[in-house]
């Protein structure tokens, strides 16, 4: 198929626990898909986590990690048996290095249709400024 | 002699090969469901009343969701729609696909159109397909004779 722009990925990628650490929920964590921007002001996290509720949702930046976590609400459908099945319904769970300094106390987050926006504005420090060479 | 005309390279071979070790795969595993051949990935529950049928579809506002029932058949078809606030900014990292999308699918039986009702919470894509009165299993008793 002939598009120019990106297609859907279909396939929804598995977490890997690191070697030798067992996990201790039977239920399978997903890597959401996700997109990054930038601009002088902040960092934008765009992350696909259909069937997690805004309550559902636990953002954690420590030191320079930004952890994003959501717990997606069961799609069983009761009195009935899944009789053809495509895909995995489980959490989602992902970490990012932030190089940049962030203002902690500005960062926002929302959910809309699945999708979680974190906003990470940049520290005062970290913005670029504007410096004017003297002539001499 | 011509032996072959087309050769694929290399890595179209190995594409392929994978492609096709992934199908097997999860043809073995029912229930893992994570091979899908198209967008949206879809699973289907059933029982003697009803069909319904579950999609993740994140990202995407209901209003771009169109769903046709006829006969036996389901379509979904839809479009992700880019964020245009964030055509300003610089782009580190995308993953995340936008593009039409159209599905077709076959269902266990055919259904009652007209009562088919579809439910769209946090992404995920819930429609309810009763099946037509015509079609549902009827308890036949056995009389003496």
């Amino acid at each position: 198929m002939m598009s120019e722009e990106k297609d859907i990925e279909v396939r929804k990628e598995e977490a890997t626990a690191p070697e030798g650490v067992e996990t201790i929920r039977t239920s399978r964590t997903y890597v959401p898909r996700t997109d990054i921007y930038e601009d002088d002001k902040k960092i934008l996290v765009v992350a696909d986590m259909p069937g997690v509720s805004d309550k559902d949702v636990d953002i954690m930046l420590e030191k320079k990690t930004l952890t994003i976590k959501g717990s997606a609400q069961s799609q069983v459908v009761e009195g009935a048996s899944l009789i053809y099945s495509e895909y995995g319904v489980g959490d989602f769970e992902r970490s990012f290095v932030v190089s940049t300094e962030i203002d902690r106390e500005k960062i926002e987050a929302h959910m809309k249709d699945g999708v979680l926006t974190v906003s990470l504005p940049k520290a005062a420090v970290a913005l670029a400024r504007k410096i004017t060479v003297n002539k001499g | 002699m011509l032996r072959r005309i087309y050769h694929p390279s290399t890595w179209q071979e190995l594409e392929r090969m994978q492609r096709e070790m992934n199908r097997l795969f999860n043809e073995s595993l029912p229930g893992r469901g994570d091979f899908s051949p198209s967008y949206p990935a879809i699973n289907l529950w059933s029982n003697e009343e009803q069909a319904v049928l579950t999609a993740e579809l994140a990202g995407i506002s209901p209003d771009d969701i169109d769903i046709r029932v006829v006969g036996d058949t389901i379509t979904i078809s839809g479009e992700r729609k880019a964020d245009e606030k964030l055509e300003n900014m610089e782009i580190r990292r995308q993953e995340r696909g936008f593009a039409k999308f159209t599905r077709t699918l076959q269902l266990p039986f055919h259904v009652e159109a007209d009562s088919v009702s579809a439910n769209f919470e946090n992404g995920v894509l819930k429609v309810t397909l009763p099946r037509a009165e015509a079609e549902k299993p009827r308890k036949i008793t056995v009389r003496k004779s």
